[in-house]
């Protein structure tokens, strides 16, 4: 069990999968930029899976950097802090790129703010330590992971201490950071391994403590060497394992990253927590550091804005909840081929449209597809060619899943094993019919749990 | 619209027109149906050139019919359904040149005409086109006219003296040995140097152009696989048991065998979705096509194979859901 090296570095994978292009080129060399602060930002109050925050700030009241504006609403939820200092205006409500449609707290700026170079110092600089983290005890790290209101910042934006607290019933002996970024374009997680590795080391061992994980493993795809020497680096002597990954879209998916690791299937419907194993962010572990070791929470994440369609490519240290369109106009603005707007990336973001949307902890990167980049194909017959049986990573069978949703045929989808798929869009991106194979089985996965809540 | 979008689409003198769409936002490049199809075409070129050869003017004339009736007959039956024609997908090309290629060169235009249109018409069309059909569409066409026409594609058939084109005058190989206990040297069969239906004599062309399909991923290599395993243990058990001078390498080049398994039975509408699946559908051509071929009256047996396993797919599919990761 486990990942060896024998195996050969940048071999070790999961069955399946697609290699759509890679485009890193875009943004991979630009190094992190801090935005100006905005005049104002909006905070939805539901930015993680799981129960919505509760504002308990009143309008007018005036706030600080890091103060909490909302608390978490449960224990699968998070806290909220504001990114700026200010005041607290009328609440509003936003329409997210995802479709949902939330309640959120807005901040308008006032009074002196930490910007520039001193921010990003604040965030990523000083010393990293890799040792000496004794001190800390399992409960002293969750608390401080819970207090600091850290998600998955990968883009499910799970809330981060819920995996770390120890389960006596389900020990966990294997903690994973991803750093793989299999979606195309994006670059976040990159330029955070090259720029600030230390940061990362530190976060895993603290979250290594806090889930009582014996085995470390940061796994990253082949196509960033960089990145790998400059962990490596970082990791010498922390009994930290740098994972060369084949690279492979979807690699950094939680269910293929620990198959790929660890040999161990995560059971259909269980968590990761059920094979003894732990996934999160490099991105999160990064925060876990500043909120264990400096008492900091998360207000800002670095946000690729990426893409043909966009004027200067950058990867941006945002706060949360600043606006799409001052992100973009801070990358210079969109180039007049644009012709679709992505929260996140290619395979798996959110097109929309309404650039007043403020980003939240989930998003990992703004992706601008030129008109050559989307092809308006017709959708043609199935000929039931098979290559989405060969691409699916969860081993489905995806033109069933489609058809079987588009004829309202539920009991076919179930039998077929429809709740197992993430949306991945490996399929449709094969497809040589052009079938929309992903909204379809969301359509019928839709279906499905509308008729088994009658 | 926000004051920023408004602002945006008033300075820029070309405002990009922004679309929304579910993920994922990109496709793979150069892939489609159509080519796909056209994949299959090329595969079938080393067989309609050993055909025109073999056959002389023979194989063009069945060629040229069953093109033009299968194109017209798609034409005619999906403009009787209001719906777009799609020609341009290729598939009633494949069907005809498949019809063509699994007929006789002495059948008559009419045969070959009719066939045309029962493999475009019940074949595909009445299950509501590329994709729906159960059968193939080329195997149900000739079924039709063997079975209307059983003397004209009976193995008698085939043979026509008087002919320009010499192998003509011969028994089919298969025919031959079953009547009169004649054995066709192995490189005859190899090389295509035998009576046939006109795509089928040539071992060679069918292996080239079948390895060509099962490299470009257009067929499933599990299929042909499949098959010849299962030949090769029926025949070899045949063998050891009855000490037949037909060999189980006679069974494997002769008659439509590589045709059937390289060509026909791989028919991705008609075959199930996953490699299991298809293996097993491939294992129970072979076995169909040595049952047929040893115990039945018809020398040959492929076309009744493939349409027999053709209609277990919807079960072999059933029987093979493949485990999701983690279930």
């Amino acid at each position: 069990m486990g990942f060896s090296s024998k195996n050969g570095e940048g071999k070790g994978t999961f069955p399946h999968g697609v290699h759509p292009p890679e485009r890193k080129s875009f943004s991979e060399e630009a190094a992190i930029e801090v935005m100006p602060q905005p005049e104002k930002v909006i905070l939805p109050l539901l930015q993680n899976i799981g129960a919505p925050s509760k504002s308990i700030v009143k309008a007018k009241q005036t706030v600080q950097m890091n103060d909490l504006l909302a608390e978490a609403g449960g224990f699968v939820s998070s806290n909220l802090h504001s990114p700026i200092s200010g005041k607290v205006q009328k609440n509003v409500s936003v329409t997210l790129p995802n479709g949902r449609h939330v309640p959120a707290l807005q901040i308008k700026a006032d009074g002196e703010q930490l910007s520039g170079l001193a921010l990003r110092d604040d965030i990523f600089g000083g010393d990293w330590p890799t040792t000496g983290l004794e001190k800390f005890d399992s409960k002293a790290i969750t608390d401080a992971v819970q207090k600091a209101g850290i998600v998955g910042l990968g883009g499910a934006a799970f809330p981060t201490h819920v995996k770390l607290v120890p389960n006596d019933k389900k020990p966990v002996d294997t903690l994973i950071i991803n750093g793989c970024e299999c979606e195309p374009y994006l670059t976040p997680d990159y330029r955070l391994m090259i720029e600030a590795p230390e940061s990362i080391i530190s976060g895993a061992l603290l979250a290594a403590r806090a889930a009582g994980a014996k085995n470390i493993y940061i796994g990253v795809e082949k196509n960033k060497p960089k990145a790998i020497s400059v962990l490596k680096k970082a990791a010498s002597g922390t009994g930290i394992t740098i994972a060369v990954l084949k690279t492979k879209y979807p690699q950094g998916s939680e269910k293929q990253l620990i198959l790929a690791i660890t040999k161990r299937e995560v059971p259909l419907g269980a968590l990761p927590l059920d094979v003894g194993v732990v996934v999160s962010n490099v991105g999160s572990a990064a925060c876990i550091a500043r909120a264990v070791l400096r008492n900091k929470p998360l207000t800002h994440r670095i946000i690729s804005v990426t893409g043909g369609g966009i004027q200067t490519p950058k990867n941006v240290l945002a706060p949360i909840g600043v606006s799409y369109g001052e992100l973009i106009d801070f990358c210079g603005g969109l180039k007049s081929n644009a012709a679709r707007i992505i929260s996140g990336g290619p395979m798996m973001g959110f097109a929309f449209a309404d650039l007043s949307a403020p980003v939240t902890k989930g998003t990992s990167g703004v992706t601008v597809l030129t008109q050559s980049d989307i092809h308006t194909e017709n959708e043609t017959s199935c000929v039931r060619c098979g290559r989405c049986v060969d691409a699916c990573p969860m081993n489905l069978v995806p033109t069933r899943l489609a058809l079987a949703s588009r004829n309202k045929n539920l009991d076919l989808a179930e039998r077929y094993n429809i709740m197992a798929c993430f949306e991945c869009g490996s399929c449709a991106y094969i497809c040589p019919a052009n079938l929309p194979i992903v909204q379809l089985v969301r359509m019928g996965k839709a279906l499905l749990m509308a008729q088994k809540k009658k | 619209m926000t004051e920023k979008k408004k602002n945006q689409t008033q300075n820029s003198t070309a405002a990009p027109v922004i679309h929304v769409a579910p993920s994922p936002h990109l496709t793979e490049q150069g892939l489609s149906t159509q080519k796909i199809m056209l994949d299959v075409l090329i595969a079938l070129a080393p067989l309609v050139l050993t055909a025109v050869i073999i056959f002389k003017w023979y194989a063009i004339k069945q060629l040229a019919i069953c093109l033009v009736c299968c194109l017209g007959a798609e034409t005619l039956f999906i403009k009787m359904r209001n719906k777009i024609v799609t020609l341009n997908d290729y598939s009633a090309a494949i069907t005809a040149v498949i019809l063509a290629l699994s007929l006789p060169a002495t059948a008559p235009w009419y045969v070959a005409a009719i066939a045309s249109f029962v493999a475009i018409g019940i074949g595909k069309v009445i299950f509501g086109g590329l994709g729906m059909n159960i059968f193939n569409p080329a195997m149900v066409g000739r079924a039709f006219v063997m079975i209307a026409f059983a003397s004209l594609l009976g193995a008698s058939g085939y043979e026509y003296s008087g002919s320009s084109v010499d192998v003509l005058s011969q028994a089919t190989p298969m025919d031959a040995f079953k009547q009169g206990g004649v054995v066709a040297t192995l490189s005859s069969l190899f090389w295509g140097l035998t009576n046939g239906s006109l795509g089928e004599t040539s071992a060679f062309a069918c292996l080239i152009g079948g390895i060509y399909l099962c490299i470009r991923r257009t067929a499933s290599w599990e299929i042909p696989a499949g098959v010849l395993l299962s030949v090769v243990v029926c025949g070899g058990l045949a063998d050891l048991l009855t000490n037949s001078q037909w060999t189980v390498f006679h069974h494997i080049f002769g008659g439509a065998l590589l045709f059937g398994a390289f060509f026909i039975a791989t028919d991705p509408v008609t075959s199930p979705l996953t490699s299991r699946g298809k293996f097993i559908f491939g294992v129970g051509v072979g076995a169909f096509v040595m049952l047929l071929r040893i115990f039945s009256g018809y020398p040959e047996g492929v076309m009744f194979a493939v349409l027999l396993m053709n209609a277990l797919t919807p079960l072999i599919n059933r029987w093979t859901i493949p485990r999701p990761l983690g279930g």
